[in-house]
């Protein structure tokens, strides 16, 4: 993305070089590499850790305090002790900007005026977009649709601290970062109306966008198929020596899969270069984060596998950013998953087909969609630095609204995908049964031309 | 290699004693000694340079005093000797080791030395090159390889010799004076234009390039050994050869890691244990640990974590170290792998080959002996293949591979260790089986059997029995369950006008139920019998060795039912 470029890069380093405690402190390996991400780039890439672990068994062989196991060395104590089911302090959140949009410190990645201007934009267009859509499906004009109200912070944010070079494995959740990608509202609008302009040729149910151009993988509906893949997928750049990385995104309620787990794990024992971030917004459909496990969230769970791992506020555009930031450094110059657990509230419901009225107060609800609002926040922020006027507001807005009428008055008016499109791509060559399927299924509309009007797209 | 049981006494084979003629196709047993066997078979003027070949450098000969005993142990075991004098001539073998992968020049592949000289076990790796390019004594005809890279000729006269026995002479020579007149001539030619300039370049390189130079030193020898390569080829396209079906899968899956470095395997145990049934051998060792890649174990996490590296750019092929495991990963295998590239409109294609054992193993119970075909074969987006043979596993996986659509390719454990006949045309790396396509493998008039995998040799079985009561079964090996071949049943049954499927797998929505379905849609005016379905017992599979014999299909039960088809036998 060119205006990635436009970032002040050597004003970051040097703000991160003071600091790189705070983030990476826990890490095996500690030091300061933002002041010479290069030369480390080289070096780190196809390191592994595993020669560290087994120099220290060496050396500590002959030490009758310790018991020199495969996997490490591990100390004796005399004393019978449990570890405790939960750390006395929960697992604190990085912020950088309070509630009314101030920055609490200077401990974060400097963005551009540029760059900071459209993740605005591209906030306020996606919550328009989401809005708009919303009220279409319950228009009757399209069957589903998933909104992402309360988490626009996390889409636009993350997708700004990345390359288009990285490779995005989404949930369904993330349709800002496609939007930050430079994917148009009409096609955007074209995938939910399933119509001819729809690159994935309307197979997929609406909001399962996908794009090769914009490295955005088609969303699957399985939940948290993703996360493996983004590990493989990683695997694959580091093997071709690519300088990017992948990002997953995952909710609370994906992390009780086997696959979260398995793909932590893997992550960690292939190092592969990959960011799982998962959007902790306290529900899973109607099931809590109470009820969904009894860990301190998910960020705990990554020293357990061995991945780095930060907790952020994910309704402060300013902490995601630069988060997915350092994390991708990481990722790419370590060849390391990192993961990143970032709160917020699902201030939606779950999809169309839920009312989450039913089992959650409408007052906490309204609470999260007026304090918290994650929009609000970096407009005020925009503001203080005086990148940002009421007028242009109005006329965002406007333009947003505008546009995404738009197209969805053209998707409707678009041709549905011709007969044909059924039988393509099952295979990369149609087999002999596909073709005889396609064969008798056009012999059957040229029986039948009573039922097919003379428009019918074959 | 006949089976792999031989192998020990073939590591074990010294020079060939001089009191005996020497044959050729020991020659090329010897593996990195055949260079120098050369030299014994036909005197040629090369032998001063291929003496030289396994000179050191102060000009003592290590390759007559290589140890020649207990190669094939477990690592670090069988090694007695740990003098220096051992090492160096490790050393030695290395390097003919490397010689002889050159051979794997037929795939176009080259090793460097430094990668073998670091990996530590040069004996299996012998042995299982030795296994590679399929040289078992069979039959009286011979095949003569060729490297791409060039340096090694291997003559292979079938049938007179008895390996397995420790290489003591014992049948007849039955090869013709033509044959020997064809050998003769291509080995002179070659040797001798390697006299003028090969073998001394190959040394000189080996010893000032450390190896790394030699494809291009024998650049000039290609196209003439291609030439010859082919004559041969045409000349002896049914070698007779036999290999081993474990070792056509290893030489498949090396043939094409080394002719495309976005191949890479992954599974439980496929790396340092070289698999759980080593079908991996020796792969680590010539790859790396970033392409054969062991895993923990958790069939969901590397399924998923190669559909996701099929996704971008690698061409995995994930080991189920049997398919029942594969049920922990199905979702990946069918939401993810089978659906992705229509789902994303052709944007996302997913080039992966699952593999591994299917079916009913011997006395392993319920959970590890259920067969695969008909689940996988219902899923459109996947491509399900059945081999039996050794040219089916060798083509069929390199099909597999080479496609751009998720494949399932589903062995069977106990057919690894049988050996099969395969053709001259079988063992060349370019070999490839078109996917979809059966192949009839008796033919006959009176009844069609369909099969695949294991079931396909109690077909042949069943066919021959039936032929002696004058009843020709027409045996067809389907191979691909998914595409379905029904041009093929289809034809057959219209000749035949009988059916009878076999198969594993329990009866019902299973493989035979489809080929039932597609002859009666198709050729239901041409049955002049009811189709039979033999299939496995409809439940779980017992674990007492009496009761899993009677869970499974049968050849009696093969016979009963052709019969009862050509109304031989009463209806029950």
């Amino acid at each position: 993305m060119g205006l990635l470029g436009m970032m002040n890069l050597s004003s970051w380093s040097s703000c991160f070089s003071q600091k790189q405690a705070s983030l990476s402190g826990n890490g095996r390996i500690p030091h300061a590499f933002f002041c010479n991400r290069q030369t480390l780039f080289i070096s780190r890439r196809f390191e592994s850790v595993k020669a560290d672990v087994q120099l220290g068994s060496l050396r500590a062989a002959g030490d009758p305090q310790v018991l020199n196991f495969p996997g490490g060395i591990v100390k004796f104590t005399p004393e019978l002790k449990f570890l405790s089911d939960f750390p006395e302090e929960r697992i604190h959140c990085y912020r950088v900007l309070d509630g009314s949009g101030q920055p609490i410190s200077n401990n974060f990645v400097q963005i551009d005026k540029d760059v900071a201007v459209k993740m605005y934009k591209d906030m306020v267009t996606f919550q328009t977009m989401d809005t708009i859509f919303y009220e279409a499906q319950r228009q009757g004009r399209i069957s589903f649709y998933v909104t992402a109200i309360g988490e626009e912070a996390i889409n636009i944010a993350s997708a700004a601290a990345l390359k288009m070079d990285d490779i995005v494995f989404p949930q369904y959740r993330e349709a800002g970062v496609l939007l930050w990608r430079g994917f148009a509202l009409q096609e955007f609008a074209n995938q939910c109306f399933g119509n001819k302009g729809d690159n994935g040729k309307g197979r997929q149910m609406p909001a399962h966008y996908g794009s090769n151009k914009h490295n955005y993988v088609t969303v699957a509906s399985t939940v948290a198929t993703q996360i493996p893949h983004a590990v493989g997928a990683a695997y694959s750049l580091k093997m071709d020596g690519r300088d990017a990385c992948t990002i997953t995104y995952f909710g609370d309620g994906g992390t009780s899969t086997g696959d979260f787990h398995a793909a932590l794990n893997f992550a960690a024992v292939m190092e592969a270069p990959v960011i799982l971030f998962c959007r902790n917004n306290g529900w899973a459909i109607s099931t809590p984060v109470s009820d969904q496990f009894r860990s301190d969230g998910i960020v705990v769970r990554g020293q357990a596998y061995g991945v780095r791992s930060i907790r952020v506020d994910g309704n402060d555009a300013l902490a995601v950013f630069s988060a997915v930031h350092v994390a991708r450094e990481m990722a790419i110059s370590e060849s390391r998953p990192v993961l990143i657990e970032a709160l917020t509230y699902r201030a939606g419901h779950h999809s169309t087909s839920d009312d989450s009225s039913k089992y959650r107060p409408i007052e906490e609800i309204e609470w999260w969609r007026a304090a918290q609002d994650p929009v609000a926040r970096f407009r005020k922020w925009l503001e203080g630095e005086g990148w940002w006027t009421a007028q242009s507001e109005i006329e965002i807005r406007d333009h947003a609204r505008q546009e995404v009428l738009h197209a969805i008055q053209v998707a409707e008016k678009v041709d549905k995908p011709a007969i044909r499109e059924i039988f393509t791509d099952v295979y990369d060559v149609p087999p002999s049964n596909l073709r005889d399927q396609e064969k008798s299924l056009r012999e059957a509309v040229d029986r039948h031309p009573q039922d097919y009007p003379p428009q019918f797209p074959l | 290699m006949g089976c792999s049981g031989s192998r020990l006494d073939e590591d074990g084979m010294g020079m060939p004693p001089k009191s005996r003629p020497v044959f050729l196709h020991e020659l090329k047993m010897r593996r990195h000694m055949t260079r120098p066997s050369h030299k014994d078979a036909i005197s040629t003027p090369s032998k001063k340079e291929l003496l030289l070949y396994d000179k050191d450098d102060d000009g003592s000969s290590t390759y007559k005093n290589a140890p020649q005993t207990a190669r094939f142990s477990p690592k670090g075991g069988g090694e007695g000797e740990g003098t220096n004098k051992h090492e160096d001539d490790r050393k030695h073998k290395d390097v003919r080791n490397v010689d002889v992968r050159g051979k794997g020049g037929r795939n176009g592949h080259k090793v460097n030395k430094s990668e073998i000289s670091s990996a530590g076990d040069a004996e299996e790796d012998e042995d299982y090159d030795e296994r590679m390019i399929g040289r078992a004594p069979g039959s009286p005809s011979f095949r003569v390889y060729f490297n791409d890279g060039g340096e090694d000729i291997h003559n292979d006269i079938g049938k007179h010799d008895d390996f397995k026995s420790g290489g003591a002479v014992s049948s007849e020579v039955s090869f013709t004076d033509y044959y020997r007149i064809l050998v003769e001539f291509i080995r002179v030619s070659v040797v001798a234009a390697r006299q003028g300039f090969a073998v001394k370049e190959d040394v000189r390189n080996y010893k000032a390039k450390g190896g790394m130079q030699r494809q291009s030193c024998f650049g000039k020898l290609e196209s003439l050994e291609r030439g010859i390569r082919a004559t041969a080829l045409r000349a002896f396209s049914s070698s007779g050869k036999e290999m081993t079906v474990r070792d056509a899968l290893n030489s498949a899956l090396d043939e094409e890691m080394s002719a495309d470095p976005k191949v890479f395997l992954m599974g439980e145990e496929v790396g340092e244990y070289q698999g759980a049934y080593k079908i991996t051998r020796g792969l680590l060792k010539k790859y790396g640990p970033e392409r054969v890649r062991d895993t923990p174990i958790t069939e969901a996490g590397f399924t998923g974590i190669g559909v996701g590296a099929a996704y971008y750019g690698l061409k995995p092929v994930i080991e189920f170290m049997t398919f029942n495991f594969s049920m922990q990963a199905i979702d990946h295998i069918i939401n993810s792998a089978s659906k992705s590239n229509y789902m994303s409109a052709g944007q996302i294609s997913v080039p992966i080959v699952f593999r591994g054992p299917n079916g009913a193993a011997a006395g392993v119970g319920a959970q590890h002996s259920q067969c695969f075909a008909a689940w996988y074969g219902s899923c459109p987006g996947l491509k399900v293949l059945v081999p039996y043979s050794s040219e089916d596993a060798r083509g069929l996986l390199k099909a597999a591979i080479r496609d751009p659509d998720p494949v399932v390719f589903l062995e069977n454990e106990l057919l690894y260790g049988e050996s099969f006949p395969v053709s001259a045309e079988a063992l060349d790396s370019s070999f490839c089986l078109p996917i979809g396509k059966a192949k009839i493998e008796r033919e006959g008039n009176d009844v069609t059997i369909t099969a695949f995998s294991k079931m396909v040799g109690y077909a042949l079985k069943a066919a021959e029995i039936l032929a002696k009561e004058g009843i020709t079964a027409e045996v067809i090996n389907l191979r691909s369950i998914r595409p379905l071949d029904t041009s093929t049943i289809n034809a057959s049954v219209r000749k035949t006008n009988r059916l009878v499927t076999v198969e594993e797998g329990v009866p019902q929505h299973a493989v035979g139920a489809e080929i039932c379905t597609t002859v009666v849609e198709e050729s239901f005016d041409y049955l002049d019998a009811p189709v039979e379905r033999i299939a496995g017992a409809d439940v779980p599979m017992p674990y007492a060795a009496n009761l899993e014999r009677m869970a499974l299909p049968q050849v009696d039960d093969i016979v009963r039912a052709a019969k009862r088809a050509c109304y031989r036998e009463k209806f029950e």
